[in-house]
């Protein structure tokens, strides 16, 4: 079983490029000044949140989103992306993006919620867009069915993110993630707002109800316990084929090596 | 006499006076098999082939091979009310409403696959020792015969559960099909007995998977076997091994006991593989329907070299005269497997062609004494192993940070680049091999201790090899059994010249070491 | 020192060296246990296969290392029958090994050649008994027997002809016609140009004709990508960007390498990539083929809406969709 353990072991390269991520951060950005004050108070009013987030935004986002967030040569305007976009891309680190690579890749929030929450504010006062979501308002439990779910997904989402939604290769380095282990209301947001090289699904397309159903599939496919034993990272007969020779014959060949070997 | 002592002899004697088998037996009850792990790669296959018969009768009691549309309703909820074929439904059935089912099923594939790593590990062990030479060439072609016919039964195997990906698989068939120049769309439509997917295609394939190429493969397996026993097993060169003899263990009791344990040991692993490791969950993939497909879509990896040659495919097709030549399918999907497959098989008579050697070959080549052959097979492995890489490469790029770009350019430059570079590089080693052979013999092995002479100069001690040792590493190449020199009429012509060219090229070996050698080093050794 | 070359000589068979078990009454005793306990173990082996066969029910999980959440009647079945065989085998093995004779035996070969005598015998049997058949002196019969069995094969193969029918025009047809609605997949509703923004995707197939089925087979070649850009993004001659509505892009998304469903779109790059050969079209210049194998666009559908609002074909492909044939035109894409 060796085999599939160092297999997985490349995960553990996830923890030190969040590190070097911040480092560069740190560095390239001057996220300094972005980073979470301590004394970030409660806020009420909406107005009260809007400014705080237009504050945060204009220190640690609009030196690449430019100061009123019309866009830049290197990043998007935001203008109309609604907070389910903010809410997405700062919610799960991948704004403010640690270097220009093919792809902002997840990593530890440099926002906590709070001035996630500001900046979604912030963005969605500039024009009208996707509204974030919670957890809680996703009821996927009561009104989905993982059935349907299932069928979307395989005709939606599994030419990507794979059958079992562990990702996939896309062109050029870019890749579709792993989708286990996501929060759902991290799913619904990247439906309706299709970060980066993700296309939107909009509620005509794939109704709210049916994203409920693809969440529901989804952590299903998340606690899918394993029937037939060690999972091989359920990316099909690539990882078969090498465990079946490595381990298969392996195994077979030492038997051979000690039924030929003299005995003392 | 105790009692069962006397019911065997009354039985054996009542079979012998109807048969006569006494005499047969006696001879061949008896008969020597060399003891080498290697030689066990082939017994691992044929292991594999019965555990396949065993598991694949096991299954075929549940498996409904038919593409009638059903709903599901069994016990595994996430696909509880979606249609399906009655093949996907009944797998699903076979692994989770049958108590041991989904075992039987992994075992079969495991086994499948087990199949395939052993048939190619034997015939890697063939090519590389030279155990295809006369008198062994038809079993040779028996082997090249029961690997192709491997690849096509474990495509059909996998097919059948008509799962997401197995029916993207069979999509794929069916374009290669689709692509044969004349005559395409009319074989894909006899094939499919319409249009694809239909319904007549898994049932079809399920009597070919079940019946036909397995009854293929006990013929020819039996004929592969009846030729070894008959010809005697070859073996390994060392001291009192000859062309002329065969030294090993008698079949009754020692190779009985381990033979017959190892197909126990061979069923123990894929068991245990079955147990642990999880196989084709075609109930992750989902139903087959043409509009849908999973990032990572690759068949096993017995098909993935192929499919990494089609990926690397230049874009290239022929538009003329209102018709079109797909040569992007063609060529890396049916001229270049043609081609290695015919040279695979035609190999033996191609090296006795070249050599001119017409003799029987009982003793094994050291690979490094056949310099030219292993670089030709490690040449060919290397092809074969950069077309898999690219048939996995959307896996590779996620799993190590590159890109499918990336790894395909290496591909489509490696394709033609690293055989060439790996044919070199593995002749020089195995030169290099023969000259550390020659070297130990004359000089001894390295002790590591170091003496100091009268005239306080250091020096290494060797110790001088035993003979069995200096046997086995200079047995080779005794005068009558280099390579024979063409006759100046076989080089005649450009076929000719070609065989004369290989023929010299053949003949760059570094000597090995003689008696004579050694004497005339004296006592400047140690 | 003569001008001879002396090789090496085969100094023979090493002498036979003992094993423990040969000479050490207790030795042989410990390897006699050892056998004994390894068929022991395959025996226990079988009692767990069975214990696990009826006493484990089949949805009960246990979290392990390695392997995560597993099924524990699967897992325990697997290992008692690995048990169970495993063992056997070893047992067998190391009796072999430890306690069946260990002496090398050495069995003579004879070269295949037969004798020369028995090799003329069989030419003059050949001759003598092949001969009274008169193949040799009787032409007729022999180019008859030609004929006959250089046929014999044909009506086989005559037979296999109905396992299918003839294609015809298949390859070249499919369900889209002027007008036809585009239906979302898998919910089967129509879709209007509002319901994409910039940036988004929709799966379509074909509305059919009422009571027309929906195939597999009509799938396979009627499944539509639909892709909404900034209608700035196009690279697209005239005629092309008057096939698309309001920025709204249609592609056959079935390959025109091998059929695959090729629907991974990147919506910053407009890419659609295929993963099973990793064929790669750029959406903004009508699906042209920039990397990989396949040698054809996928084909353009032309779309607009109808009166009601709702997009429709503006007519049918212009090309046969997916993979290519022999009878496929391509001169003109």
């Amino acid at each position: 079983m060796k085999r599939i353990s160092s297999f997985r072991r490349h995960r553990i390269a996830g923890p030190i490029l969040v590190v070097a991520a911040l480092f560069t951060i740190g560095t390239a950005f001057g996220v300094a000044s972005a980073l979470p004050s301590a004394q970030s108070t409660m806020t009420t009013g909406t107005s009260t949140l809007v400014s705080e987030g237009k504050a945060i935004f204009l220190r640690g986002c609009s030196s690449c989103h430019g100061l009123h967030a019309e866009g830049g040569s290197i990043a998007p305007s935001l203008i109309g992306v609604g907070s389910a976009s903010v809410d997405f891309q700062v919610g799960t680190g991948r704004m403010p993006m640690a270097d220009m690579s093919q792809q902002a890749m997840q990593k530890k929030p440099v926002y906590n919620a709070q001035e996630t929450a500001a900046l979604a504010a912030y963005v969605a006062s500039l024009a009208p867009g996707p509204s974030s979501v919670t957890n809680e308002s996703l009821t996927y439990e009561r009104d989905g069915n993982s059935a349907l779910g299932g069928q979307l997904f395989r005709t939606n989402c599994a030419m990507c993110h794979n059958f079992a939604g562990q990702g996939g290769a896309l062109t050029n380095g870019k890749y579709a993630p792993s989708l286990m282990g996501v929060e759902p209301k991290y799913i619904y947001e990247a439906m309706v707002t299709g970060p980066q090289s993700m296309p939107k699904f909009t509620d005509a397309t794939i109704t709210p109800q049916e994203k409920l159903s693809i969440i529901k599939w989804l952590q299903a496919a998340n606690h899918e316990q394993n029937q037939g034993g060690a999972s091989l990272g359920r990316v099909g007969p690539v990882t078969e084929g090498l465990l079946g020779w490595v381990l298969g014959l392996g195994l077979l060949i030492g038997a051979a090596a000690w039924l030929a070997m003299k005995a003392k | 006499m105790k009692k069962s002592v006397k019911v065997a002899g009354a039985t054996a004697n009542y079979v012998d006076e109807r048969t006569g088998a006494a005499k047969w037996l006696k001879k061949n009850l008896t008969k020597v098999f060399p003891d080498h792990w290697s030689f066990m790669l082939g017994e691992i296959a044929l292991y594999s082939f019965v555990i396949l018969l065993l598991t694949g009768t096991f299954l075929t009691f549940w498996f409904d091979p038919s593409q009638r549309e059903v709903v599901y309703n069994g016990s595994y909820l996430p696909l509880s009310g979606v249609h399906m074929s009655a093949a996907y439904d009944s797998t699903l059935h076979l692994s989770f409403d049958v108590r041991g089912g989904l075992l039987m099923r992994q075992i079969h594939h495991w086994a499948a696959l087990i199949f395939m790593s052993a048939i190619v590990a034997h015939l890697f062990r063939v090519f590389f020792t030279g155990a295809f030479r006369k008198p062994r060439e038809f079993n040779w072609l028996i082997g090249v015969g029961l690997l192709t016919f491997g690849i096509v039964e474990g495509f059909l195997g996998y097919s059948l559960p008509d799962d997401l990906l197995s029916g993207t698989g069979i999509r794929i068939a069916e374009a290669i099909l689709q692509a044969i120049p004349v005559v395409g769309s009319y074989l894909s439509f006899f094939a499919f007995g319409g249009a694809f997917p239909g319904t007549a295609f898994i049932p079809r394939i399920f009597i070919v998977h079940v019946l036909l190429l397995p009854g293929l493969f006990l013929a020819l397996i039996t004929i592969h076997l009846m030729l070894v026993w008959y010809q005697k097993h070859t073996q390994y060169p060392g001291p009192g091994r000859t062309e002329k003899n065969v030294v090993g263990y008698p079949l009754m009791p020692v190779y009985m006991a381990k033979a017959g344990g190892f197909f126990f040991v061979v069923f123990g692993v894929t068991a245990f593989l079955g147990a642990v490791a999880s196989i084709n969950p075609i109930w992750l993939y989902g139903p087959y329907t043409p509009g849908q497909i999973s990032a990572g879509s690759q068949p096993d990896w017995y098909m993935g070299w192929l499919d990494g040659l089609v990926r690397a495919a230049p874009p290239l097709e022929t538009h003329a005269f209102g018709h079109t030549i797909s040569w992007n399918i063609l060529i890396p999907g049916l001229i270049i497997p043609g081609i290695l497959f015919t040279g695979m098989a035609l190999y033996p008579f191609i090296e006795s062609w070249i050599t001119g050697d017409k003799r029987e070959h009982h003793l094994l080549d050291r690979p490094r004494n056949a310099p030219n052959r292993t670089a030709l097979g490690v040449t060919s492995i290397t092809f074969i192993l950069v077309s898999l890489v690219n048939g996995g490469n959307d896996i590779i790029a996620t799993h190590f940070h590159l890109t499918i770009n990336g790894i395909m350019w290496f591909t489509r430059v490696g394709l033609f680049v690293l055989p060439p570079i790996a044919f070199v590089v593995t002749k020089r080693i195995c030169l290099s091999l023969q000259r550390a052979d020659r070297d130990l013999v004359l000089h001894g092995k390295e002790t590591g201790r170091l003496v100091m002479m009268p005239n306080g100069e250091m020096l290494e001690v060797h110790e001088p090899l035993s003979d069995a040792k200096k046997w086995t590493l200079t047995q080779h190449q005794l005068p009558e059994a280099l390579p024979a020199p063409l006759p100046p009429s076989a080089t005649v012509g450009l076929k000719g010249k070609i065989r004369a060219r290989l023929n010299r090229a053949n003949a760059v070996q570094i000597p090995a070491a003689t008696l004579t050698d050694l004497k005339e080093l004296g006592d400047g050794h140690h | 020192m003569s001008n001879q070359i002396e090789r090496f000589q085969d100094p023979g068979l090493p002498e036979h060296v003992h094993r423990n078990a040969d000479v050490d009454p207790k030795a042989e005793k410990r390897a006699e246990r050892q056998v004994a306990v390894l068929f022991l173990l395959s025996a226990a082996g079988t009692v767990l296969t069975i214990a696990a066969y009826i006493f484990i029910k089949s949805d009960k999980y246990t979290y392990l290392p390695v392997m995560g959440s597993t099924n524990i009647q699967q897992l325990f079945l697997g290992i008692g029958l690995t048990a169970s065989t495993l063992f056997i085998g070893l047992g067998a093995i190391q009796w072999a090994k430890k306690l069946m004779p260990d002496q090398e035996v050495i069995a003579e070969r004879h070269e295949f050649r037969s004798e020369e005598a028995d090799r003329e015998d069989f030419v003059a049997t050949l001759k003598e008994y092949g001969g009274s058949a008169g193949l040799g002196r009787r032409s007729l019969i022999k180019r008859s027997m030609g004929v006959a069995l250089g046929l014999v094969g044909l009506s086989p193969l005559v037979l296999l002809r109905d396992t299918g029918p003839l294609p015809k025009k298949f390859f070249e047809t499919n369900s889209w016609a002027a007008g036809t609605k585009l239906l979302l997949d898998p919910a089967g509703t129509p879709i209007k140009a509002s319901d994409l923004e910039v940036g988004a995707v929709a799966q379509v197939l074909p509305e059919l004709p009422a009571g027309t089925e929906r195939t597999l087979e009509n799938t396979g070649k009627d499944a539509v990508l639909l892709i909404r850009l900034r209608p700035e993004d196009f690279n697209l001659d005239a005629e092309r960007l008057s096939w698309t509505h309001e920025g709204i892009i249609a592609f056959s998304k079935i390959c025109t390498h091998m059929g695959c469903a090729v629907a991974l779109y990147e919506q910053q790059t407009h890419h659609l990539l295929c993963p099973c050969h990793q064929s790669t079209f750029d959406v903004t210049r009508a699906a042209k083929v920039i990397f990989g194998p396949a040698a054809r666009p996928l084909p353009q559908l032309a779309i607009t809406v109808d009166a009601d609002g709702y997009l429709v074909a503006k007519q049918p492909f212009t090309v046969p969709v997916g993979p290519s044939f022999w009878e496929r035109n391509s001169s003109n894409g």
